[in-house]
């Protein structure tokens, strides 16, 4: 295994960790933080769909119960909010895994799989917009309490660092994957399933590990929205929007790529702000802009974002490398 | 609970399940050609709607004629979308066409709200409350002409697909794609047109709906989870199934909420979608998953 893999993650966190340093400005903390959040739920969603091939159209269902999860032990539990963030993280692991266990032990591939999950998204959604621990309809506040110890934080720069963290976890867990035997299980089972089985490798065990890391990294993000906003609801939460945000990360920056949600969650919140900025108050245009976006990307630049610009490089390098060669010969 | 109010739940039931019927039946459509969910469906429907509003609004045409002119447009419509989106985009991957219909879906949807906000609308038609008396209760004529309006479409639809050479051809392509293109049919066309007709089932379900319903920009959403229940019910790509499957979708979403009140109606069927695929994800009635 090598150690080189995991330097550039060490320096895009530990440049993006003296950001705060140069500016203190809270729209622009405010910005980073709510794309690191969506990386975070980005990278889960690519560890399943990049790397495994498991589109999923329903990571709202590990979201929404990570941030659900964490509220409910704190407002109606009395937890402190450290211990409720960790099992927020693991209700929204052990969700995934259940779910996981059900379609993939019914063998749901492809676009099956896609429905399945949108449906449960959908049914956890309704539960969670009638069910009265939930708060219902009028949702659940979590009291504010400043101080680390209810990991409420005064300042936009400690929650910039702590979601970087969690981020930076992300990254290395993704890293670590990749570099595994189980991460080319992974791969194996994306590009040929039936074959991949053939060769031996336990096809359902591999997807199911996968679907329950991937729902712990979405279940973190949502654990991190409830603690940031201090307020969910089932449109918030178990919402269609954070499911479509958090595939599109990935396919715009590059699935199957350790930085491409954290590329593609800067560009999608780019163009959301973009799209804000022209429109004003009125909704709906900064989501037609991703719908299109995405559309775009499969069409164009299927391998996303950072394959054009590893491929651009290329094309400028290439004639640097024929002038060289022509200088030698 | 008493027969005197479980027999209108049935038969309020099967009056909506029609409905539910003719939108699935677009997507079995489609299912059963391209092999894709079509997830842009239900907001293709949201569009149709609003359409069919804009018609009775702006023109005074009401519901019922405006089919005959959203039809063909929205034939039309599926027919591009197919041909110059989804089919260029895709590079003939499933994982793309997915990601392209539910880019599509993305797009329609929040343009309409874009254009229209959040507001929800209705249709003002004098017949929208009209009922006949039937065996001492009373049914909505609106929603009779939709049950009847459905059974006429799938009709149609039959005889289209097994009598006209276009049908020939469009079952050619759903058995055997490379078959079917070597003895000269035109893939992509034939793709496009079941798209079409696919949408244009949705232009007529929704013609039939906004009489006694209303529209916003997320109106879709409530159908499309329906219509992947009641196609996966009945087989995808099977249109029987998709006709049982809609009426058997419209009474067990009546009696849910007969015994579990309105918003936990929806429950029952996203929990009965749920076990099909889990269990049975072939349908009662297909032949393969």
């Amino acid at each position: 295994m090598s150690r080189s893999g995991f330097l550039p993650i060490a320096a895009v966190v530990a440049a993006m960790a003296c950001i705060p340093f140069v500016t203190s400005s809270n729209v622009v903390l405010n910005f980073l933080v709510v794309a690191l959040l969506l990386t975070l739920a980005g990278q889960g969603w690519n560890v399943l769909g990049g790397y495994g091939g498991q589109y999923s159209f329903g990571h709202a269902a590990f979201f929404g119960t990570g941030a659900y999860a964490t509220a409910i032990l704190q407002v109606r539990y009395g937890l402190n909010a450290w211990p409720a963030f960790a099992l927020g993280i693991a209700t929204g692991a052990l969700v995934g895994a259940v779910i996981g266990t059900l379609t993939f032990r019914s063998g749901l591939r492809g676009s099956y799989f896609a429905l399945v999950t949108l449906a449960f998204a959908e049914v956890l959604r309704i539960v969670a917009s009638v069910a009265p621990i939930t708060g219902a309809g009028v949702g659940t506040l979590i009291k504010l309490d400043v101080g680390a110890r209810a990991l409420q934080f005064q300042s936009r720069a400690a929650f910039y660092w702590m979601i970087l963290a969690l981020v930076a976890g992300a990254l290395v867990i993704t890293r670590l994957i990749e570099q595994s035997r189980f991460g080319a299980w992974l791969v194996a089972v994306r590009e040929n399933e039936d074959a991949a089985r053939a060769l031996g490798v336990d096809a359902t065990r591999v997807k199911l590990s996968a679907m329950t890391i991937s729902a712990a990294m979405a279940a973190a993000a949502g654990c991190f929205y409830a603690q940031y906003f201090l307020f969910i609801d089932a449109g918030i939460a178990y919402g269609p929007w954070i499911s479509i945000e958090a595939l599109l990360a990935p396919i715009i920056g590059g699935v199957g790529t350790v930085f491409g949600p954290l590329l593609g969650a800067l560009m999608v919140k780019v163009l959301g702000e973009a799209a804000k900025h022209v429109t004003g108050d009125v909704p709906g245009l900064d989501l037609v802009v991703y719908g299109v976006v995405l559309i775009l990307v499969v069409a164009f630049a299927p391998r996303g974002v950072a394959d054009v610009v590893a491929r651009l490089r290329g094309l400028l390098k290439r004639p640097a490398k024929k002038a060289r060669e022509a200088a030698h010969g | 609970m008493h027969l005197s109010i479980l027999f209108p739940a049935i038969l309020n039931g099967l009056l909506t399940g029609a409905v539910y019927a003719l939108i699935a039946l677009g997507l079995t459509l489609v299912y059963g050609v391209l092999h894709i969910i079509n997830f842009a469906h239900g907001a293709l429907l949201t569009a149709a709607l609003f359409a069919a509003f804009f018609m009775h609004s702006l023109f005074g045409i009401d519901p019922y004629l405006a089919v005959f002119i959203l039809m063909p447009v929205f034939f039309a419509l599926g027919y591009c979308i197919q041909r110059f989106v989804i089919g260029p985009a895709a590079h003939g991957s499933d994982g793309n066409i997915l990601l392209v219909t539910l880019g599509l879906a993305v797009v329609i949807e929040n343009a309409l709200l874009f254009a229209f906000r959040a507001d929800t609308r209705t249709v003002d038609v004098t017949y929208a409350f009209a009922v006949v008396p039937f065996g001492g209760m009373f049914l909505s004529v609106p929603r009779l002409a939709g049950f009847a309006a459905a059974v006429v479409v799938a009709l149609l639809l039959w005889l289209l697909l097994t009598y006209t050479d276009t049908g020939k051809a469009i079952r050619a392509v759903a058995k055997e794609k490379l078959g079917a293109q070597l003895s000269g049919i035109d893939v992509a066309h034939i793709y496009a047109v079941t798209f079409g007709l696919g949408t244009a089932c949705v232009a007529i379900a929704a013609c039939l709906l906004i009489p006694t319903y209303y529209v916003n920009p997320h109106v879709g959403n409530a159908f499309v989870l329906i219509a992947f229940t009641t196609v996966v019910l009945g087989g995808m790509g099977s249109i029987p199934g998709a006709l049982i499957g809609g009426l058997f979708v419209g009474v067990v979403e009546s009696l849910c909420g007969l015994y579990l009140g309105e918003s936990l109606g929806q429950i029952g069927i996203f929990l009965m979608f749920i076990l099909v695929l889990l269990f049975r994800p072939s349908g009662l009635l297909g032949e393969r998953a």
